[in-house]
């Protein structure tokens, strides 16, 4: 039967079992919203900006760990995805991107919303088409979810221009891919596995260092495994969070610039880093310190180009971090190591909270702890809120704390728990945001209702740019520029105004309550909590002598 | 530190433009850059002379590879190997000096395909000393115009710089 190609386009998302589209259309990707319009399997969630149906694909993708898919018109449509795009691309989150292109044959003359989207988002992609032969259009979509899926997951994106999304073709679905230039490798060399062990079996203080590759692997059990078999402590990077249990005795909390002192003292002070799916960003290796230079690292990567490309390591191995961690296991040998475990349990620092109103950042993730024990899934915008968050809630699952980490993207939560929420419809999801970063995306809140979704909102508002405001102190001496807002909206009305309810605390007692009302709520909910802009989280250590801010190393 | 590259890569469009992209993205140094098609009309190969220390051309290699147009990245070790860059001389040739010039490009087994009056264009093929050496021994004649091919290597003996079959 002969189709369209953007037929066929609609046909190929079905054959990949997409069950919801993000996106937004426009005049040259109307012949995809026609295909959509006749299709009843794929449900279209319409954000209310392209930015916006990146970031929920995107946290569709990090709770389903299927791929996620946005639709966007050409020019503006097609930059507007550029940020979620970037932001997929630097947490490594495995989105498809469509967006329509002006005609083939009138690409370049500047036409009315023409940009080149290819051209733009090159350094962001994984890989990205510029269809220019209907027929190519199964080949290339079966090609664009192989590559954002396996290996380092990525977003791709296809630009389909108009005139050859009308042309038709006939339609069959390829059932491989054949690329050559595209061979993830998946099994870690067994050499390198064997030294590993050995370095494992033999080291005294060694920890584990978990990314986000631990959650896009699925490796979260074996990684347990390795724990508790070896008795190694296991932090976590940002994008780490939900790897490992947060309640588990083993685990030391965050590490990096924001990080918990004692988790990056184990770094600094082990004689072994396991260090498994993490990119040793700056943001990481600032709060250690920097190495110490007897550490010996061992990195775990499906990304070759990952390892030696911040830190020099002394164990390479490239796989799959599942396939990997259970060769491993097959050989690791069990220990006990409470000399160093005692050692960090003494690094504990005690966290304290300065310049705080009638509400600390604290008791209010604390609180949302005690009445969720981590069945839940959690989404942050970037910002104090969000650092908070990745300090003190302590999470159980993986896929369940979703954050813009690479990137830091400001606007990301809101959309990315629309997404989340599509994903997992059973499982209560919470936004947590601050003024500054909801005020990015609030227009999302029509999609919210629009969808009938139940979407929890805990918004942190200090009446400015508290982190910001915090490295400004640091660095430019208190001069603070830009950081605070002349004017906000009444945010409890803002969100009443969609058909929200909402609630605003100002006090410490009304917490309980209110995030009680707030969970039993079934439709969405907004709870405001009105902080200082001076609210600052610092963890003591050791009979109150050192004080660590948790941007101390920032900038 | 130097290092030739080999990059075999899908002959498509836009290719060319993701390979310089990344250099420039990532702040890597390319010397020179040569590409054409191979014997297969599938795939290009590009010749790929970059600048850097061990860890930078490390990583250049691995994130060449990432490309899903890049099919293969080896290196050109440069004692197996031969390499060979094509330049096109323009020079000031006063009536007086014609005899000397031509005498150089013999010298050099260079070729003269272009006289006017007052200019000739020589054409060198060599590795890059030889080039520079031209060059510099025509400069005081006036060098109107100079364009040169970037290098193009390939590995002595048997040895070959293949697609992986699929």
């Amino acid at each position: 039967m002969r189709i369209t190609a953007a037929e066929a386009l609609v046909r190929c998302l079905e054959e990949e079992k997409v069950e919801v589209v993000f996106g937004y259309p426009g005049g040259a990707v109307l012949e995809v919203y026609d295909a959509l319009y006749f299709n009843k399997k794929i449900k279209h969630v319409l954000t209310r900006s392209e930015q916006a149906a990146a970031h929920a694909a995107s946290g569709y993708a990090r709770v389903s760990g299927k791929v996620g898919v946005c639709i966007a018109t050409s020019g503006p449509g097609a930059t507007n995805l550029v940020t979620g795009i970037a932001t997929a691309y630097m947490d490594s989150i495995p989105i498809v991107a469509i967006t329509g292109q002006v005609p083939l044959s009138q690409i370049g003359g500047d036409m009315f919303q023409e940009v080149d989207i290819t051209g733009a988002t090159a350094p962001f992609t994984k890989h990205n088409y510029l269809v220019k032969n209907a027929g190519d259009v199964p080949r290339i979509v079966k090609e664009a979810f192989h590559i954002a899926s396996t290996g380092r997951p990525g977003p791709v994106l296809i630009d389909l221009p108009r005139d050859v999304a009308r042309k038709k073709i006939d339609f069959t679905y390829p059932e491989e891919v054949s690329l050559k230039g595209y061979k993830p490798t998946l099994e870690g060399h067994p050499l390198q596995i064997i030294k590993a062990v050995e370095a494992i079996n033999s080291a005294k203080r060694p920890v584990i260092l978990a990314g986000g590759g631990v959650i896009s692997s699925g490796a979260h059990d074996e990684l347990m495994r390795l724990a508790e078999t070896a008795d190694i402590p296991v932090t976590v990077s940002l994008m780490g969070i939900g790897s490992f249990p947060g309640e588990h005795p083993l685990f030391l909390g965050m590490a990096g610039t924001h990080g918990m002192p004692r988790a990056n003292a184990a770094l600094k002070e082990s004689d072994l880093v396991i260090a498994l799916g993490c990119r040793f960003n700056d943001r990481l290796t600032g709060g250690a310190g920097g190495f110490n230079k007897n550490t010996k690292i061992i990195h775990v990567d499906v990304d070759p180009a990952e390892i030696g490309k911040n830190v020099k390591v002394d164990i390479p191995i490239v796989g799959d971090i599942k396939n990997v961690l259970r060769e491993l296991l097959k050989r690791i040998e069990k220990r006990s190591r409470k000399d160093w475990k005692d050692y960090l349990e003494g690094l504990k620092g005690e966290d304290v909270v300065e310049g705080c109103g009638d509400i600390s950042p604290l008791d209010i993730i604390g609180e949302l702890y005690e009445q969720t024990r981590g069945e839940l899934i959690i989404t942050t915008d970037v910002g104090a809120h969000q650092m908070w968050t990745a300090r003190y809630y302590k999470f159980k699952h993986p896929r369940s704390f979703i954050t813009s980490g690479g990137l830091g993207t400001m606007g990301y939560g809101l959309p990315a728990a629309i997404g989340a929420k599509i994903a997992n419809p059973n499982k209560q999801v919470i936004h947590i945001t601050g003024d500054g970063s909801f005020q990015m995306n609030f227009a999302e809140l029509a999609t919210l209702r629009e969808n009938d979704l139940s979407v929890k909102i805990i918004l942190f508002n200090n009446r400015g740019l508290g982190l910001v405001k915090e490295l400004q102190d640091i660095h430019c001496g208190g001069r603070y520029s830009q950081v605070h807002f002349g004017f906000l909206p009444d945010f409890v009305k803002l969100s009443e105004s969609y058909g929200i309810k909402a609630l605003r605390v100002e006090s410490k007692k009304e917490l309980e309550e209110a995030i009680s009302t707030m969970l039993k709520e079934e439709g969405s909910f907004l709870l405001e909590c009105r902080l200082t802009i001076e609210a600052r989280v610092k963890s003591l250590i050791k009979e109150g002598k050192t004080y660590e801010s948790h941007a101390g190393s920032l900038g | 530190m130097k290092a030739t590259l080999a990059v075999l890569v899908e002959n498509h469009p836009g290719v060319l433009s993701r390979v310089a992209g990344l250099f420039a993205r990532r702040g890597f140094n390319i010397e020179s850059l040569a590409v054409g098609p191979t014997d297969n009309p599938e795939i290009s190969r590009m010749t790929i002379v970059v600048d850097g220390d061990e860890r930078v051309i490390e990583q250049i290699k691995k994130q060449l590879n990432k490309l899903v147009d890049v099919i293969k990245v080896s290196f050109i070790e440069p004692e197996n190997s031969v390499s060979r860059e094509l330049v096109m001389i323009k020079v000031n040739t006063e009536p007086e000096k014609r005899s000397e010039i031509i005498g150089i490009a013999e010298i050099f087994r260079a070729n003269i395909i272009d006289v006017s009056r007052d200019s000739m264009i020589i054409e060198l093929t060599g590795d890059k000393d030889k080039v520079n050496a031209m060059e510099e021994i025509l400069r005081p004649f006036g060098i109107k115009e100079l364009v040169r091919t970037g290098i193009i290597a390939m590995n002595r003996g048997s040895k070959c710089i293949e697609s992986p079959e699929q």
